[in-house]
């Protein structure tokens, strides 16, 4: 007799079990080795702790009416008091407000780490999960750009540790494209909608939206154009410069710093720099990362800054770090099993 | 182990790259752009039954137009062209939208019968119109970005025939030269959205294989805008 489970969730059987323990515990040993503990924190918390990590990027989804590409939406119900509470949808929020509450007199910079599910409110229709598991590090205390580059070379220990040898991580920098917009001085409304197209990858409206701008130089409308496309090696950094404008100085510059450091920690040839990148959720500033495999259509984690979270949580302190989604790491790996297998 | 359809199974991120190619009304002007732009046609062109065709610089993989979002989220193909209405339809599938290929061009209406008021009539004694439609998303987005509630009834075939046998008030449908909608004595009421197919990209492949998407995306946009 079949009994069902909600969509969205899945039951682990001894072989896939085996396989992910494995790919957890090498890991848990790349983090371990790099001075990294690991940390858990409750699968449910109070919603107005998790709310107040994400300002600005649940009201950026909210306006646009949706919420797209797995963009948070936690699933919230009252306790048997009246309280309202979500299930964690990611672990930076969490770990935020665990460091606020217990480590506000410690030795900084602080390195943690976490293997633990998390939930988000999707329509589980097209093989999105309402739950799954994520890994991943925070380091907090630690300023860009070295800050930066640490976590980007923990990232590529963890891919490499997972037999990723392939992947690639894409660096960009959150404020970039809205910093720019603001100085060219687009108002309110059309820098919402040129974000939003922005943020859905749709290049077409963006091209319409900017189009529709009026008073702007050529230079100006040239640059907004040319920058979501422009990702590659350092030679970026270099057309970039080219393009002017302050914002875009400001960015690259910043972007140089974590690329150098970067370099000096010898992770450079794994790091693509990507002036188009934009992540949804709302504590990002500065540097952005997203992690792509050749054998997997879809992104497998991401992280970056967010200098300004822990402030939200009454302790102002530089932080970044990343998420890897666990399953898809796995299917990426078996995937690069066959692939290089070659039998 | 060979296999007849190598080209469709070798690991992703190698080979030519694998562009999904629609099928039905936007196939000749997805060839022809193809063909201006010095890309090889003639095995989609003919009339073998494959699926796959292999050129040297692209192999082409044909398919419905609503299923290229599909196989181009999942990276199945690299970069796929459809239909501004099917994107509209599958908003949440997270592909970039390269490029506007100027070619399918058609209009996303909502139509009522001719001189009939129970669009209004609807709406206004029942508080919500009843609209039959292919494309039940865009119509709810439509009606609740323009502040108006409306029952969307989803059919799969012919939308024209709702309306004239009371199964809703009004429908939305993509409408090309207004002659299917004429000849069912139905009007335009209301535009929505003009649609022209697009060049889409996997997210994955417009990162790690750069060079080649944007150098597809440069001759098709030259070969649009000749």
């Amino acid at each position: 007799m079949t009994h069902p489970i909600p969509p969205g969730t899945r039951d682990v059987l001894p072989d896939e079990m085996r396989e992910l323990r494995r790919l957890q515990s090498a890991l848990a040993e790349t983090f371990a080795t790099r001075g990294y503990g690991e940390v858990a924190t409750p699968t449910i918390e109070y919603y107005e702790v998790l709310a107040r990590g994400d300002i600005g990027g649940g009201e950026q989804r909210e306006a646009r009416g949706r919420s797209p590409h797995g963009a948070p939406v936690a699933y919230r119900f009252f306790d048997e008091r009246g309280e309202l509470l979500a299930m964690r949808s990611d672990m930076t929020i969490p770990i935020a407000r665990l460091v606020s509450s217990r480590f506000a007199d410690a030795e900084l910079p602080l390195r943690f780490f976490y293997i633990g599910t998390a939930y988000r409110a999707v329509r589980p229709q097209r093989g999105q999960m309402r739950e799954f598991m994520q890994v991943g590090v925070e380091l907090i205390g630690a300023e860009a750009p070295d800050g930066t580059a640490e976590v980007v070379e923990v990232l590529v220990a963890a891919l490499d540790a997972a037999g990723l040898s392939r992947a690639v991580v894409g660096l960009g920098d959150a404020d970039l494209y809205r910093q720019l917009l603001a100085e060219i001085g687009v108002d309110d409304e059309a820098r919402t909608s040129i974000l939003d197209r922005l943020a859905t990858h749709d290049l077409v409206g963006l091209e319409g939206e900017i189009a529709a701008l009026g008073e702007i130089g050529d230079a100006e409308r040239e640059t907004l154009l040319r920058l979501p496309n422009m990702r590659g090696g350092e030679e970026i950094l270099a057309q970039a410069h080219e393009l002017g404008g302050a914002a875009v100085e400001r960015a690259t510059s910043r972007l140089t710093a974590t690329y150098e450091a970067c370099a000096a920690r010898g992770v450079a040839e794994r790091v693509q720099l990507d002036l188009g990148l934009l992540r949804d959720l709302g504590y990002y500033t500065g540097a952005i990362l997203e992690v792509y495999d050749p054998a997997l259509g879809h992104v497998l984690g991401g992280g970056g800054r967010y200098d300004e979270l822990m402030g939200r949580f009454g302790a102002p302190l530089p932080a970044a770090g990343f998420g890897l989604y666990l399953e898809r790491m796995h299917i990426a790996q078996a995937e690069e099993e066959r692939i290089g297998g070659g039998s | 182990m060979k296999s007849t359809l190598e080209g469709a199974r070798r690991p992703r991120g190698e080979g030519p790259l694998r562009l999904a190619l629609p099928r039905g009304a936007l196939f000749d002007g997805a060839l022809d752009t193809l063909d201006a732009a010095g890309i090889d046609t003639a095995g989609p062109r003919g009339d073998s039954r494959a699926l796959i065709f292999k050129t040297p610089e692209l192999t082409l993989v044909t398919m419905r137009p609503s299923d290229v979002p599909t196989y181009v989220e999942a990276g199945s193909a690299d970069v796929g062209i459809t239909g501004k209405d099917v994107l509209l339809e599958q908003r949440d599938r997270a592909v970039y939208e390269l490029l506007d290929l100027g070619f399918g061009a058609c209009r996303m209406v909502l139509a009522g019968r001719r001189g009939d008021t129970s669009l209004g009539e609807s709406e206004r004694r029942l508080g919500a119109m009843r609209i039959a439609t292919k494309y039940p998303r865009t119509a709810e987005r439509y009606f609740e970005s323009t502040g108006r509630q409306a029952e969307v009834i989803e059919v799969k075939g012919s939308v024209e025939l709702a309306p004239l046998v009371g199964l809703a008030d009004g429908i939305i449908d993509l409408v090309d030269t207004g002659r299917t909608l004429a000849e069912n004595d139905l009007e335009v009421r209301e535009e929505i959205a003009q649609c022209t197919a697009r060049l889409v990209a996997n997210r994955i492949a417009h990162k790690l294989r750069a060079a080649e998407v944007d150098s597809l995306a440069e001759r098709l946009r030259a070969a649009t805008s000749r």
